[in-house]
């Protein structure tokens, strides 16, 4: 491990995202400070690089900022809960049952193609809780992928497999528990992940409804009062955080599928 | 000292039952295969008796029918006519009784390699404890001790195939069916494989079934050889094998096997240009 390190295609990789990452802000701060205008879309007002970083310092040093991390994380981990449980559930019993998916399927089908903003008015109007409205935004937003990719995991289990442990003696609900459970795990492992990213994805979305805190909300605020910076650094914070913690389910699903890594490396 | 002297009675006890029982009796037995038109006998008008702790194998060209007859036997077909009896009753469905290998392996990939084996014990209730024990004791068996922490994928094919034996023979079954288990191994591990399974076998004393289309193999392991046709999957001949066991691996140049082996050629060859029958497997095809 300590050698891999220091291996050199693994400096060169690491100098290249270094540097790519550079040029694009050094692009932005020569657009931004020349207030590029290109006809189809133009950079005059669009704040400098130096200026969000400026507002960054500013929300970093305020007492706010932990207020408005606080409600948005709870926010996304209540409805990314929610999202898990239930996409997780169906998506078990719609990949084991052709009769169930026949009927749970085509309602969820239909729902699926609809964006997290259109649920907004609809949300307001069934959640007397403005804070329950917002969940239910980030819990659309999750629910999908988990309930994807668990349909896909389960049906992806492979039939020798069944078939092998009915003929050791396994019964109906040991095939369940024993096979088809930890075959489906990688792919639900998978589809929390995405929903993890999904559901920050939608948050601006959900915090557009009302709130006083919440990192969506401090971005949809900053635009309406004008504050461009602060748009940016709201837009950085949601990048980061859905990212750091989609990697962060991740890893933590990994922990519990040590044979799967094994047979990637092998294959 | 006092576990270990219960254990070796106890492992007595095993060999004894099972030297009882394993009994096979096939009556005129017609599998179909296929829907509608396309609907053909897969094995027609089959009659075979095997007794109690026989080693036999079935004998044939790829698509005879052959794992269409262990497919039956293991219950994972249903006889259209005829019926398959094991120690006298009929087999209705898969039983942990009758174990099955296959060319692939079926270990479960997120399950160590104790606990693929002890999986039979684990869907019978017993406790970890002894499970796990008698996992361990199978595993010596096949000769993979300091390996029962691996994954499946961390061993070789010889090895998943020792495993799998091991696992379905901590069943205890009357019958161990197997579906050319040492096809995808390279030709000296299957000697080994070979020479590992009738070890096995004497120490165990189950019935086994062997298919396969290796006449070398056959005639190396087998109390009796059935040779089987393809287009209806018919049986054309049964051999008696009668060199002496225990076989060692220079068997196979010594003149007597020759004679048999240039006979089984004879019996195999008039099928040569026959189309063979889509692979069937009521498994599904394997993924490799």
């Amino acid at each position: 491990m300590q050698s891999n390190r220091f291996n050199p295609a693994r400096i060169v990789h690491y100098t290249a995202t270094v540097l790519s990452l550079a040029a694009c802000v050094l692009a932005w701060h020569w657009a931004t400070t020349r207030h590029v205008n290109l006809g189809l879309v133009t950079f005059q007002n669009v704040p400098t690089p130096g200026d969000v970083l400026e507002a960054a310092v500013a929300l970093v040093e305020s007492p706010k900022l932990g207020q408005h991390l606080g409600a948005s994380v709870a926010r996304v981990f209540a409805g990314f809960a929610g999202a898990a449980v239930t996409g997780v559930l169906l998506g078990l019993v719609i990949g084991r049952s052709r009769r169930l998916e026949s009927v749970l399927l085509p309602p969820l089908e239909v729902l699926r193609p609809i964006p997290a903003v259109a649920w907004i008015p609809l949300a307001i109007l069934m959640f007397p809780s403005s804070e329950m409205s917002m969940v239910f935004i980030t819990f659309i937003g999750a629910l999908f992928p988990i309930l994807l990719n668990t349909i896909h995991g389960v049906e992806g289990v492979d039939g020798r497999l069944v078939a092998s442990a009915r003929s050791l003696g396994a019964g109906r609900w040991s095939i369940f528990t024993e096979v088809v459970l930890p075959g489906a795990a990688p792919g639900i492992v998978t589809g929390l992940a995405i929903g993890m990213g999904t559901a920050w994805f939608c948050l601006v979305t959900a915090e557009m409804i009302s709130g006083q805190f919440g990192i969506g909300y401090y971005t949809w605020a900053s635009y309406t009062i004008q504050n461009y910076p602060e748009i940016i650094v709201g837009m950085l914070f949601i990048g980061a955080i859905g990212m750091g913690s989609s990697v962060l389910v991740k890893q933590a699903g990994n922990l519990f599928l040590p044979w799967y890594h094994l047979q990637r490396k092998t294959s | 000292m006092n576990q270990t002297s219960l254990q070796a009675s106890s492992d007595e006890r095993r060999l004894l039952d099972q030297g009882a029982a394993g009994g096979i009796e096939i009556e005129h037995l017609t599998i179909r295969l296929g829907e509608g038109a396309s609907a053909f006998d897969a094995v027609q008008d089959v009659s075979l008796s095997i007794r109690p702790g026989e080693f036999v194998c079935v004998l044939g060209p790829s698509g005879c029918g052959k794992s269409t007859l262990l497919g039956g036997l293991a219950g994972h077909w249903q006889p259209g006519s005829g019926s398959i009896r094991v120690d006298g009753e009929t087999v209705a469905g898969p039983h942990p009784d009758r174990g099955l290998v296959f060319q692939h392996h079926t270990l479960f990939p997120w399950k160590r390699v104790l606990d693929n084996v002890a999986f039979g014990l684990k869907m019978k209730g017993v406790g970890r404890q002894e499970r796990t024990a008698r996992a361990r004791e199978m595993l010596e068996l096949v000769g993979l001790q300091g390996f029962e922490s691996r994954y499946p994928v961390q061993l070789s094919g010889g090895m998943q195939q020792r495993v799998e034996i091991a696992r379905v023979l901590i069943n205890q079954p009357r019958v161990m069916l197997m579906d050319e288990p040492f096809g995808a191994l390279d030709a000296q591990t299957r000697l080994r494989m070979q020479e590992l399974l009738l070890d096995v076998w004497r120490r165990v004393g189950t019935t086994i079934v062997f298919i396969t289309h290796d006449i070398d193999e056959a005639l190396f392991l087998a109390d009796r050889i059935v040779v089987m046709s393809p287009r209806p999957g018919r049986i054309v001949e049964e051999l008696p094998i009668d060199f002496a066991r225990p076989r060692q691996a220079d068997l196979v140049t010594s003149p007597q096997f020759t004679q048999l082996k240039r006979h089984c050629l004879a019996l195999l060859h008039p099928h040569a240009n026959i189309v063979p029958l889509e692979r069937l497997s009521p498994l599904g095809p394997a993924r490799h």
